[in-house]
This record gives structure tokens, C-alpha cells and sequence, in this order.
């Protein structure tokens, strides 16, 4: 039987589209139960590829026949043995192109808003890491928000629209992934953004994100307002674009709150954090979308793909916004905490411009769920 | 440790070097000891993972140089 190779964007589209699929995950029982492709309407079956080094045999009757069948392994190599063992013994399968290295990597972009004068609004999705960045055009200009380390992924995107990076803004400095911010502005000539309060270790020039800076984009004047808003580090920054929409960085997501504790300071920044979510945001309009840096499971995902969801919903429906008693939101965000991102103190390391790894140590560090939030 | 065999799987990505660490171990007897030499890092999870579900021990593992050294016991 032949065997398809399917692209990472191939199975997001699966995922996007809520579609079946069957996936067999031949990595460590370790790794899968950590971290692996989520769909709504996906079945799995978890068994290391050193398991069927004599045969596929075992398994057979576990497999489908009536719905598309993929392999999964971390780099892609174990899949295809798998896959060619499945097509001998007769079966139709797939596996995935790059593994989960590949699907860790793959950004979709999807469209969130038409803004007023032809300005548009975009989200990044990436679904192997649960990161969200953001384009903002207007005008002929673009500025990026949160921008993950694949900076080719926006700086194309930006020529098929016939926009030109003017501004790039990172709302804090990340634990979880590896900006790219600093590479899109070095490539394009934009201004790079950092909260001062976040930068203190940088070994590079910036310019300071600061409270209310007001920036205009392209020649409609878009504008992109931020506001000071810690907790998940000292010097967090959400940005108001529109007067529509509220960019929360790693402070407010869909279904949870930001950590307060990857950068070492749980205890510190914990009142910051209270006053963000209790106080900052309540002086906003309801009315705002908010739209985080993460999700954490698919369920957060709308029926487009999007991640984004009223700022007075929020208000009602979120567990982190609902806690009335200060000493009980301070243990939720301090204790029983769950496990930090993969290599989160290099990665940080890496923001700060202090280390540069080589392309594959990066994907390296980056394996694995964001777990930037408390639920 | 009298090691009875050794395997170099270095340079060698997954799913060779378990695959010839396993056909290796197919050969020595309960109770030996196989030498691996490889330098995927995913060999730092999997190589267990795989003594583990055969019942094998690993008595010793390192690095040096780059290079990752299992000594794995046949049970």
C-alpha cells in the first residue's frame, strides 16, 4: 500500500476544521503523555517504536480502516519505519514530515478582525506550542506582537500583503519560546520594543515599552496603545489596538491566568499581578476582545481557529478572575503550581541576548507545552 | 566491567541506533554486557525506555565528548 507524507499544516487544518483522524504515536510513553498533536475529534494509540522492531502484527487490529491513519515520532525517521511496516502488512497510512519537531514549528495565520479603514488584524496560531503572536496592518505599515522565533514566517507574510514591519513589540521577555522579534526588526529596519522593567539583563539595545505609549500605524493612523499591566514578570505590557482589542501577553488567557513565578519571584510579583487582573483591566470596556499570548488546550480555540473571547465574558467565566479572597488567589498563583516550560531558564537566557544556541539546540529547548498559566 | 560487545551508532539518527542495539543484543547471552556508542540525543530517553521493556539493565551512562555511552546488562 502506499505511503502519503503529510506537512504539519496539513494536520492543523485537521485540527482547525475539527475533522477525524487516528493518530499513531510512536514516541516514548514519556513524551506522548507530555506533550502530543491535540484534536477535537482525534483518537491516538501510544507505542514506542523500539516496541514493534518485530512486527506490526500486534496492532493491527487496533488501527482503522475507515478514517485516515498517521504516524507521529519526535523527528520524523521512527514514523517512517513504522509506516513502511504498516504498507507491508497492507495498511493505507501516513506519517508526519519533521515529526513533532515540525508540528512544534508550524505557525497557521488566521484572521481576526477587518479593522476601521482597511486595517487588518491577525493571529498566529501555533498549535504544537500553544503560542499566539500577532500582525497589526494599516495603511501600507504592520506591527508585530509577540512574535515567535520563525521570523521568516512574518517577515513573508508581510511582503504577500504589501506591508512594510515598522514596529515590533514583545510584551514581556518570554520563559516559554524564543522571540523573534529582535531578528524581524534587525531584517527590517523596524523598532524593537521591551518592557524596561523586563530588560534590566539584555545585552542589546532597545527601545523601552512603557505605559501609554501610543504608537500610529500607516498612514490611517491605526493606533496601538500600551498599558502597564505585571504579574507574569515585573515589567508585562498589554496592548489596547483599536480601541477594540486587548492584547494580554502571558497576564490574562481564555481559560486561565498568567505564572507569576518563572522569572524566580512568585511571591513578589503576586500583588502586581492581583492588581492587573482586579483592578487595571476591570477600568476597561467590556466590550474589549481580548486576545492572549497562549492557550492551553484546543478548547480554547473558536470555531475559526481563533483564540479570543470577550473581556466582560472573561469577567464572569474565568476561575483566576472570580477569586474574592486575596490570600486564596495568592496561594492558587504561588502553590501546587504545575511543572515550568522545558529549559525556561534558557530560554530566557536567550531573550536577554546572553546565549545563542545553534537552529536545532533552539528547537531543542522549545519542545514540549508552553505552561505559562494557573488554572 | 567486561564488556562482551560494542555497538557505534554515532552519527546515526532514530530508529538506527536502537535498532541495532537491539539486533546486537539478539546475539550475547542473559547476563552480558553490550557497549552502545551514539550521538542522537533522543537515544537519552529511548535507550532506556527500550532496556526497561525488555527487562535489561543499564549499569552505567555518560557522556564524553559528544558522544553518549550506554552499558546495557541482557536479562
Amino acid at each position: 500500500m502506499t505511503i502519503s507524507k503529510w506537512t504539519a499544516a496539513q494536520v492543523a487544518r485537521k485540527v482547525i476544521d475539527n475533522e477525524e483522524l487516528f493518530i499513531l504515536d510512536v514516541r516514548n510513553k514519556d513524551a506522548f503523555e507530555d506533550w502530543k498533536i491535540e484534536g477535537h475529534k482525534f483518537e491516538y494509540l501510544n507505542i514506542p517504536y523500539f516496541e514493534l522492531l518485530d512486527g506490526v502484527e500486534k496492532i493491527l487490529p487496533q488501527l482503522p480502516t475507515n478514517k485516515d491513519v498517521i504516524v507521529v515520532c519526535a523527528k520524523e525517521g521512527s514514523s517512517v519505519m513504522v509506516a513502511e511496516m504498516l504498507s507491508e502488512a497492507g495498511r493505507e497510512v501516513a506519517y508526519l514530515e519533521g515529526g513533532m519537531k515540525s508540528w512544534s514549528s508550524y505557525l497557521e495565520p488566521i484572521k481576526v478582525a477587518d479593522l476601521e479603514n482597511g486595517g487588518e488584524l491577525y493571529q498566529f496560531v501555533r498549535l504544537g506550542k500553544g503560542c499566539l503572536s500577532y500582525m497589526v496592518t494599516s495603511g501600507g505599515e504592520a506591527a508585530i506582537i509577540d512574535a515567535v522565533r520563525f521570523s521568516d514566517v512574518f517577515t513573508n507574510f508581510a511582503k504577500e500583503k504589501g506591508v512594510q514591519i515598522k514596529h515590533v513589540f514583545d510584551t514581556h521577555l518570554h520563559a516559554d519560546h524564543i522571540s523573534g522579534g529582535r531578528d524581524i526588526a534587525a531584517e527590517t529596519g523596524a523598532t524593537y520594543y521591551l518592557p524596561p522593567k523586563d530588560a534590566t539583563e539584555v545585552v542589546f539595545d532597545y527601545t523601552p515599552l512603557t505605559d501609554g505609549l501610543n504608537v500610529k500605524i500607516g498612514a490611517t493612523q491605526m493606533d496601538v496603545n500600551a498599558l502597564y499591566s505585571p504579574g507574569h514578570t515585573i515589567g508585562s505590557t498589554s496592548f489596547v489596538i483599536d480601541n477594540q482589542y486587548l492584547l494580554t501577553g502571558d497576564i490574562l488567557f481564555v481559560d486561565s491566568i498568567g505564572r507569576p513565578d518563572l522569572a524566580g519571584l512568585a511571591e513578589d510579583w503576586v500583588g502586581d499581578l492581583r492588581e492587573t487582573l482586579y483592578t487595571r483591566y476591570r477600568e476597561l470596556a467590556e466590550d474589549l476582545i481580548v486576545l492572549p499570548a497562549h492557550f492551553m488546550t484546543i478548547d480554547e480555540l473558536n470555531e475559526d481557529g481563533t483564540v479570543a473571547r470577550r473581556l466582560g465574558d472573561l469577567f464572569k467565566e474565568n476561575h483566576g478572575l472570580n477569586i474574592e479572597d486575596e490570600d486564596e488567589f495568592r496561594r492558587t498563583v504561588t502553590e501546587n503550581l504545575p511543572p515550568q516550560p522545558n529549559a525556561y531558564e534558557q530560554i530566557r537566557q536567550v531573550n536577554m541576548g546572553k546565549i545563542a544556541p545553534s537552529h536545532d539546540e533552539q528547537t531543542e529547548m522549545e519542545i514540549g507545552p508552553n505552561r505559562c498559566a494557573v488554572r | 566491567m567486561n564488556i562482551t560487545k560494542t555497538i557505534d551508532a554515532t552519527g546515526l539518527s532514530c530508529p538506527m541506533p536502537i535498532v541495532k542495539t537491539k539486533k546486537a543484543m539478539d546475539t550475547i547471552n542473559s547476563g552480558e554486557i553490550l557497549e552502545v556508542l551514539a550521538t542522537d540525543q533522543g537515544t537519552l530517553s529511548d535507550i532506556p525506555a527500550w532496556a526497561k521493556s525488555g527487562g535489561h539493565t543499564i549499569l552505567e551512562q555518560k557522556t564524553e565528548k559528544d558522544v553518549l555511552y550506554f552499558y546495557i546488562q541482557k536479562a
